[in-house]
């Protein structure tokens, strides 16, 4: 493929980032360096790999991937990236904590049906579709701090490739916590191109932020905010 | 049960509408006894806050009896009669934490729809369009309360409906708007609108140590009432020439701390009156400033500007040349109840003030039609509607 030197950086895969790039992400990652721009110039997904080092191999990091592929065929060469914080007014162990437990993620995640943990780094998600359907995929946590960082990716062959962290850092003063979450999806084509349009939403970015709002809500006060099932003038 | 839905500009019903239901373990049920219209509920009305949907129950200034409690509320029991405050706070988060209640961050469902607006969400609000929450409101039977075991505020025996009723909102509201006018011995405070809020304001003004308070409105009753029971002095703005008049009644200093309780809806007076209307008219500003380009522009050099008044989105042509070059402090914000509860309460025990003063109408729930119609126009000089459920 021909690359143009617009995109060239989006192709840019994990075995060629530089030996610094690896440390700027990882402290990036960690809780060091706030610049977020490169996220959009890079995989994230591959960052990830690449941050986590030899020890996990995927294939969908490396060259020729599926979803490279997939990309191509659909037109897309440009994988969906969010990033969105919120400070919670709790220490980071009871949010890692909380967060860590897959299972719990739904509670707040309103697009997820279900999480079921499989063992300490594999779990299995089903998420709500249009039309009663679901999308389901694999995903494995390729690195975990405590209470600092939890990193995650799907399978090769999910219906959705995604890849994220959420990174727990305390606030100045006895603020509570920041709370960032850094998501990389890829839009497939085909007939679950909509699923995933209703999945993370027409701006992804308020999905995210919306279920953080949630996740503080229910951290901070027990429970979510509502008025889903009130009385009003329309029934 | 039968509630006040809003059914479109200038146009609410009282219809029969299913009971509240407890959503979520810290709500509670009140059975209520009475409930206030609010200037405020004027904006919805006339269609001036976007986000409202038909069918939306009105009303965020109501007390009652608990008759129904979630899991999580300990605090308060069934029979109890309490007051509910207009702005719906966790008690949990950094500003609720600060005393900062209506900032709340956990409260609007929909914050994303103020965030757009804002960059910030408020605390949501009962019966107050659909970007500060969509809660339904309490002109109504009944109504679910939110974190009712932060909201909800238990009144002694002894005391009227009457006399606790605007806990919720106005007295609070007006106390805020004099405590940010920062008075100290001395001080002259002005205050433009002599409606619900501004009447407290007055009074709290006092309260607070002002040595003198001056109103401006142009309804005859209510400056009246202004002059008569709250003791200001009072000026018409369509007789005299408001900024000289408080001039020359200051000493050519103006007044030390100038508050605008109009909001979104001022009337203006000559062209620049009509330019905020059309613009406002044809959806090009979202508010009409005229009592707050006023109020900047009377302050003395180095005062205060304590904005009460209700303002949604946009506006234009603001004298920020003014409010800069004579270092004016500007406080402003929807009204942290929670924080007055106590203390205001402890002044009607006392009896500092008995805010029923206020009220000029009362009538049946099922006249609300009629009383937003009355309170809207100022006809029979109506000052201020409680309905009985
Ligand atoms: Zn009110
Ligand atoms: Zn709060």
């Amino acid at each position: 493929m021909e690359l143009t030197p617009q995109n060239k950086s989006n192709e840019q895969l994990p075995e060629s980032i530089e030996a610094g790039d690896k440390e700027r992400w990882a402290s990036l990652i960690g809780g060091g360096a706030m610049v977020l721009m490169g996220l959009r110039q890079r995989s994230l997904r591959g960052v990830l790999m690449a941050v986590a080092g030899g020890g996990l191999l995927y294939q969908g990091a490396k060259k020729q991937s599926t979803l490279k592929q997939a990309q191509e065929a659909i037109g897309l060469n440009q994988p969906i990236k969010v990033e969105k914080t919120v400070t919670i007014n709790k220490p980071a162990a009871e949010l890692y904590s909380y967060w860590h437990d897959f299972a719990k993620l739904p509670t707040f995640m309103k697009h997820l049906e279900s999480v079921t943990v499989i063992d300490s780094k594999k779990s299995h998600w089903v998420a709500k579709a249009p039309l009663d359907t679901n999308v389901e995929w694999d995903a494995e946590i390729i690195q975990e701090r405590e209470n600092e960082l939890i990193a995650w990716a799907s399978a090769e062959d999910a219906d959705i490739e995604n890849s994220g962290f959420v990174r727990f850092k305390p606030a100045p003063d006895n603020r509570g916590t920041e709370v960032k979450v850094v998501l990389e999806y890829n839009p497939p084509g085909g007939a679950i191109a909509s699923a995933v349009a209703k999945l993370f939403g027409e701006e992804p970015e308020q999905q995210i932020g919306d279920d953080l709002r949630r996740f503080k809500q229910l951290m901070e006060t027990g429970e979510i905010a509502t008025t889903e099932g009130q009385s009003s003038g329309r029934e | 049960m039968k509630a006040v839905c809003w059914e479109g500009t200038t146009k609410v019903e009282v219809k029969n509408v299913p009971d509240p239901k407890i959503l979520n373990p810290r709500d509670a049920i009140i059975k209520i006894t009475s409930t206030a219209i609010c200037g405020s509920d004027l904006h919805l009305y006339d269609g001036y806050v976007p986000t409202m949907q038909k069918g939306d129950i009105l009303g965020h200034e109501f007390m009652g009896e608990v008759v129904e409690l979630g899991s999580a509320v300990k605090n308060v029991q069934i029979g109890d009669r309490v007051v509910v405050p207009f702005t719906i706070s966790c008690g949990n988060c950094f500003f609720c934490n600060r005393d900062l209640w209506s900032l709340c961050d956990n409260s609007n469902p929909n914050a994303w729809i103020a965030e757009k607006i804002m960059g910030h969400s408020p605390s949501g609000l009962f019966g107050y369009s659909h970007m500060l929450g969509g809660y339904a409101g309490g002109q109504a039977e009944y109504a679910r309360v939110p974190f009712a075991d932060v909201g909800l505020f238990k009144i002694p025996d002894g005391l009227s409906d009457d006399q606790v009723l605007f806990l919720t909102d106005i007295f609070p509201t007006g106390y805020m708007a004099a405590e940010n006018c920062d008075i100290k011995p001395g001080d002259t405070v002005a205050i433009w609108g002599c409606g619900p809020v501004g009447q407290f304001a007055i009074r709290s003004a006092y309260m607070l140590g002002a040595d003198r308070v001056i109103a401006i409105d142009r309804v005859p009753e209510r400056l009246q009432m202004a002059k008569e029971q709250g003791k200001a002095e009072v000026l018409n703005y369509e007789e005299v020439d408001v900024g000289e008049a408080l001039k020359e009644m200051t000493g050519g200093r103006g007044p030390d701390a100038c508050m605008d309780a109009v909001g979104m809806e001022a009337h203006g007076t000559g062209l620049e009156g009509f330019y905020d209307e059309a613009k406002q008219a044809l959806r090009l500003e979202t508010d009409r400033p005229t009592a707050l380009r006023q109020v900047i522009v009377a302050c003395r050099k180095g005062g205060t500007v304590s904005i009460p008044g209700v303002y949604g989105g946009f506006i234009d042509k603001m004298p920020m040349g003014a409010a800069m070059n004579k270092a004016l402090t500007m406080k402003m914000g929807q009204t942290h109840v929670h924080r007055y509860l106590k203390p205001l309460l402890e002044h009607i025990q006392n009896g500092d003030i008995d805010p029923s003063f206020v009220i000029t109408h009362s009538m049946k729930l099922e006249d609300a039609p009629k009383g937003y119609e009355i309170f809207k126009h100022k006809k029979d000089n109506c000052i201020k509607v409680v309905l009985k459920p």
